[in-house]
């Protein structure tokens, strides 16, 4: 069910600009990495392209080579949404399917790619719901709206809709940044319980969210503004936290600077 | 002192009678001076604006002198801003109340249920039946032909459109909503009908028909509904489509499922305001598919009518009988508009979750 991601060299534009440069790294199958660093370090943009949303903007493009256990992702035939499939996403707003209900929106990914059979489709939404825990509290309301949740109700229902799909990676864009202490509680829980199937990657601004969820940590960083976005280290997420082996990680861990 | 200090945030008031006793001391004022003196010759219309003038002054002057300067413009603008909302819902009242009392006097199966054909300048009886059907069918036809091809070219220019191509589809829907209807009807009549439907015809000559008139109508319809719907879809956040692909959902199926949904009731607001401009058309009618007293249920052979070609012919007739026709005809014109936008109003809400 998990995959392990390799990116070599991996640039990304917007345009004509540069946002990251040569990012090489692993990603380790069932198991949390964390990328954390200052804003605009091109952290977002590096997770977009693991699962080729950055194109999705007008003028984006992607270089280098990036696998999914040893598949190209970026080979010249590859389907994008096949690519997709296997490697789900989690956004920093909620973004639940407004004119769906809770119901509709956990199995939207499976019946818009063509599963009809309601059986299954039922025991998918069940499962994906308990995945997130979320079906204690929707189960008796499923054909109610998606969008009539709480906040971090919402955040979990798209959990569950991007799990739904049985993916092999999740991908998460500061999953908790619009949610309050207790959902995020919620959410970082979920996490914990996702990486025994998934693996998973998040995008953190909160470094001690970093730090109590993944179990590797990958460190970006921009020289000044208008320059690419670099990856200045990656390791174990208590070494990256205690004893980096870079100065500029240590000093944007204490707080020094970003 | 402590009573001092709870009353700072207190002001004088006036009381909640007031303003509504200015009114009536305005309107008897102005009733005394222009309606009774006939200052400035006086008469109702300079009554009514006289008694808006007291009032908003007397209002202004009262609550200077309590309540202080700044209470006063803000009770003052706030008469202002009312008076222009009736001033804005009178001419729909009155357009209401016209049709209404005046339009129920024919309003009988007759009139529903018959077709002018041999009514003459001296009967009573006659009705629109044909009329009725006419714009049925051409405006049916009509949103058949633009609903697809506007939302299709307002998909394309969201989703797709890129560079100049876009650009230019984009400028030119612009420039098509400005076209006088008058002229979309010689473009058919010379296009279609005096062009196309010789070819169509066993014997080799021009023809109006029902369908002319749909086709006039759809080039005025479809950049109302293009326009509207592109501004429609783009009020759809990126986010819906992004969570979409991220599931691995592919593009147009992102945009059947879940984009359109999101944009249904304001795509149907638009094409509703497109078909209620449609079926008030009576020039581009009448160039096209040429009227007629008889009933034509074929929308793609011979002369059809319309309501709104109906009332111009009743209006302008010399029969005794024709206005009160024209009048229940524009009735049944407004009535059809309203039934067709609630029901599709309904329709675009039955899909949305309680």
């Amino acid at each position: 069910m998990a995959k392990r991601i390799e990116a070599s060299g991996i640039s990304a534009y917007y345009g004509a600009f540069k946002a990251i440069e040569d990012i090489n790294m692993v990603i380790e199958p069932k198991s949390v990495t964390a990328l954390i660093g200052p804003s605009g370090c091109g952290k977002s943009t590096f997770l977009r392209s693991i699962n080729r949303m950055h194109e999705v903007l007008p003028g984006a493009r992607v270089e280098g080579k990036l696998t999914l256990d040893s598949q190209d992702l970026y080979g010249r035939d590859v389907d994008v949404t096949a690519v997709r499939r296997l490697i789900g996403m989690v956004f920093q707003r909620p973004n639940p399917f407004p004119t769906m209900s809770i119901y509709d929106n956990v199995v939207s990914g499976l019946r818009l790619n063509g599963v009809r059979k309601r059986s299954a489709l039922d025991n998918a939404c069940e499962k994906a719901l308990r995945a997130a825990n979320l079906w204690n509290e929707v189960h008796t309301r499923l054909s109610r709206p998606g969008a009539g949740l709480s906040g971090g109700q919402q955040q979990r229902l798209c959990i569950a809709r991007a799990i739904a799909v049985e993916p092999q990676v999740v991908l998460m864009d500061e999953p908790c940044s619009a949610l309050d202490p207790i959902s995020t509680l919620a959410i970082e829980d979920l996490i914990a319980e996702l990486k025994n199937q998934y693996t998973i990657v998040i995008v953190t601004h909160n470094m001690q969210q970093a730090a109590r969820v993944s179990d590797r940590t990958a460190f970006f960083s921009i020289e000044k503004t208008g320059d690419p976005g670099r990856l200045i280290e990656v390791d174990q997420t208590t070494k990256i936290f205690t004893n980096p082996s870079v100065k500029k990680t240590e000093d944007y861990i204490t707080g020094r600077f970003g | 002192m402590t009573a001092a200090v709870a009353n700072a945030l207190e002001a004088r008031r006036l009381p909640r009678w007031a303003p509504a006793a200015t009114a009536v001391a305005a309107a008897a004022l102005a009733y005394i001076v222009f309606a009774l003196g006939g200052v400035l010759g006086g008469g109702t219309v300079l009554t009514v604006v006289g008694a808006v003038v007291f009032f908003l002054a007397g209002l202004a002057l009262a609550s200077g002198i309590v309540e202080g300067s700044r209470a006063a413009r803000n009770r003052i603008a706030t008469a202002l801003i009312y008076s222009a909302f009736t001033l804005a819902l009178l001419p729909l009242v009155s357009v209401v109340f016209t049709l209404v009392s005046k339009g129920t006097a024919r309003l009988d199966a007759e009139f529903f249920g018959h077709s002018m054909r041999n009514i003459g300048p001296q009967d009573n009886s006659g009705g629109a039946y044909h009329a009725i059907i006419g714009t049925l069918e051409q405006v049916a036809i009509a949103t058949l032909i633009t609903v697809p091809l506007g939302t299709g070219g307002a998909i394309y220019i969201v989703e797709y459109g890129r560079g100049r191509l876009a650009l230019a589809i984009r400028f030119f829907v612009d420039v098509m909503t400005g076209i006088p209807s008058i002229v979309a009807g010689l473009f058919i009549l010379a296009f279609w009908v005096l062009i196309v439907s010789p070819h169509l015809s066993p014997d080799g000559l021009p023809f109006y028909s029902g369908f002319a008139a749909s086709l006039a109508l759809s080039v005025l319809m479809l950049p109302t509904i293009t326009r509207s719907s592109e501004e429609m879809l783009r009020l759809v956040p990126v986010a819906l489509r992004e969570g979409a692909y991220a599931l691995g959902i592919a593009k147009w199926k992102t945009i059947m499922r879940i984009v359109l949904p999101t944009a249904l009731p304001g795509i149907v607001t638009g094409v509703m305001l497109a078909v209620a401009r449609a079926a008030g058309e009576t020039a581009p009618v009448l160039l096209v598919a040429g009227g007629g007293a008889g009933i034509n249920f074929s929308p793609f052979h011979g002369l059809q009518n319309s309501l709104s070609i109906f009332i111009y012919d009743q209006a302008g007739s010399a029969s005794k009988y024709a206005p009160a026709r024209a009048w229940t005809a524009a009735l049944t014109l407004v009535a059809l508009v309203l039934t067709l936008t609630i029901a599709a109003k309904l329709l675009s809400r039955r899909n949305k979750l309680r």
